[in-house]
């Protein structure tokens, strides 16, 4: 499903730089957009997504679905997607495998959920119903976490490869997540990306994180509020190395910089997608 | 072995994870992993971080001149009270923060700015504008055009970011001052009530005094009254209203959208 023009690195498109954006036209290969962001009626939000959308591919990343909802994923909200995706025909339109609604309270954040047997029919029924309403593939992200439960039955990368392959849903690995997870509960990230479904990965996300030190331990926070880390950077070189290469996006979502330090980052995932072959390949 | 979870059992965990998020005084939810006791508390704490420390930010973007008036370490704290009692019902983040104004008025620690909750109510109508429809505002002309004698009859439809917030204090001086001047302007000593037109003709959102008696206009003619109608209740009840003045500032804002003739008057 994946268009050519978005092998490429892109940039999350973010209203500080939007006006830039349309004038300077900087060639990186694609942006991506909160859909939640853009569900209201009119105004400056649409006007400028409208004018991007013209110049460049897009990709619609769903923050507010809550596909791990018990009681049922955000009500109304699949309808609004549809709306979003129908109108601005994004080449690539992803969610997380996580909560955010309970009993119609919505959390705004991204909330961990047991990896039972459980909880994939609950995730894998309502992934059915988004690319079903949706009329296409939906790309599910791997969540970063800072807790887990008692009881779970399978590690994340078998929850994920059940979850695609019984539902037909690609992955979107964020590398950002599984060092910020990996972190947290002491398990090595190269063993979890060794474990990783990569055949079903249809984009890749990179991102900053926190370090939060207090108490005598160590926690890693996703906070998208500053560059990708070298531990980041080299985990994202193996794997396109071994695994092939992707669409793939710099998150930058707080203390948003100056556009220029965001392309900084988006041109060096783009020369190592280069250097690891993936355009070459896909010219040849 | 735990007992196997089900689709009960993860609703069971939701909920005490939600009500947990939210109340800080209760404690972190049954069924959390406690490899780390020591951690247990600040694992979850990182939840509850992102959660409000996110939706307080998302509030202090909507009300600045709120933030400003009352400092924002006592916006972040009145934010935290308010996420608590009204926590967001929707996923997109838009929406939140209607009932800040009404929430106002009843938090006593702010009772010494009364003009506060009217503040908020002028900010949400900024932002309410911000995502509205779009609409191409009518022009003064098209009604100059008209043959006087059509004039009473013509309906004035209003734009769809338009806003009118009526306040017994100076909400626009107020709003003004603290979101153009470097120091705000002191509080006049005689405080009058202030009218503030909220639109957006285009992509920038507009805030301006609107003349005595235009938004009692503005009532009738979201009402489908027609013109002299409008005119004519508005004149009886407030004196010296001057519909010329009004027209213009409705007009010139992008406050109307469309003229029509009313077919039977």
């Amino acid at each position: 499903m994946t268009a050519d023009c978005l092998l490429r690195a892109g940039a999350g498109l973010k209203p500080e730089h939007q006006r830039h954006i349309l004038e300077a036209r900087p060639d990186i290969g694609w942006f991506e957009v909160h859909a939640e962001n853009y569900m209201g009626a009119g105004g400056p939000p649409h006007h400028f997504l409208e004018r991007v959308r013209a110049l460049y591919p897009l990709s619609v990343h769903g923050v507010g679905l809550s596909i791990g909802s018990a009681d049922g994923m955000a009500p109304g909200h699949l309808a609004r997607l549809k709306t979003v995706v129908e109108r601005y025909q994004p080449a690539i339109v992803s969610e997380h495998l996580a909560w955010s609604t309970h009993d119609g309270t919505f959390l705004n954040d991204l909330l961990p959920l047991p990896y039972t047997e459980a909880t994939l029919s609950l995730v894998t029924r309502h992934v059915d119903e988004v690319q079903t309403v949706l009329g296409r593939r939906l790309l599910i992200e791997n969540p970063s976490t800072y807790l887990r439960f008692d009881g779970e039955e399978m590690p994340e990368t078998d929850f994920l490869r059940a979850l695609a392959q019984r539902s037909g849903c690609g992955l979107l690995l964020d590398i950002n997540n599984v060092v910020v997870s990996a972190a947290n509960h002491g398990f090595d990230p190269h063993t979890y990306l060794a474990s990783f479904p990569h055949e079903h990965v249809g984009e890749i996300h990179l991102a900053g994180h926190a370090v939060l030190e207090s108490g005598g331990e160590t926690l890693l926070v996703d906070t998208h509020d500053r560059t990708v880390s070298p531990q980041v950077w080299s985990l994202f070189r193996d794997v396109i190395a071994r695994r092939g290469a992707h669409p793939t996006l710099i998150e930058w979502d707080s203390d948003v910089p100056a556009w220029p330090d965001l392309e900084a980052e988006v041109r060096q995932a783009q020369s190592l997608l280069q250097t690891a072959g993936g355009l070459d390949a896909r010219a040849a | 072995m735990p007992e196997q979870p089900d689709g009960a059992a993860l609703a069971d965990l939701q909920h005490r994870f939600t009500g947990a998020v939210l109340q800080s005084r209760l404690s972190v939810p049954a069924g959390i992993r406690r490899e780390v006791r020591s951690t247990h508390e600040r694992r979850f704490g990182v939840y509850r971080n992102n959660v409000k420390a996110s939706l307080a930010a998302a509030l202090a973007a909507r009300f600045p001149v709120v933030a400003r008036l009352v400092g924002d370490e006592f916006f972040t704290a009145m934010a935290l009270v308010f996420i608590e009692r009204h926590p967001p019902r929707s996923p997109v983040l838009a929406e939140y923060g209607a009932a800040f104004a009404t929430f106002l008025e009843r938090f006593d620690p702010a009772a010494s700015l009364p003009y506060l909750p009217d503040i908020a109510r002028l900010e949400w109508a900024r932002h309410v504008a911000f995502h509205s429809a779009d609409t191409d505002p009518a022009d003064l002309a098209q009604l100059a055009e008209l043959p006087p004698e059509a004039l009473g009859s013509v309906r004035i439809g209003l734009h769809p970011a338009m806003a009118v917030i009526a306040s017994p204090w100076p909400i626009v001086s107020v709003w003004t001052t603290n979101t153009y001047d470097a120091t705000p302007e002191a509080p006049a000593a005689d405080w009058t009530g202030e009218t503030a037109l909220v639109t957006r003709p285009h992509l920038d959102v507009l805030v301006q005094r609107l003349p005595p008696g235009t938004d009692l206009l503005v009532a009738a003619l979201a009402q489908e009254i027609a013109l002299g109608a409008a005119a004519d209740a508005v004149s009886r009840t407030q004196e010296g209203f001057d519909l010329a003045t009004a027209l213009s500032t409705l007009f010139s804002a992008g406050a109307v959208a469309i003229l029509s003739q009313g077919s039977s008057s």
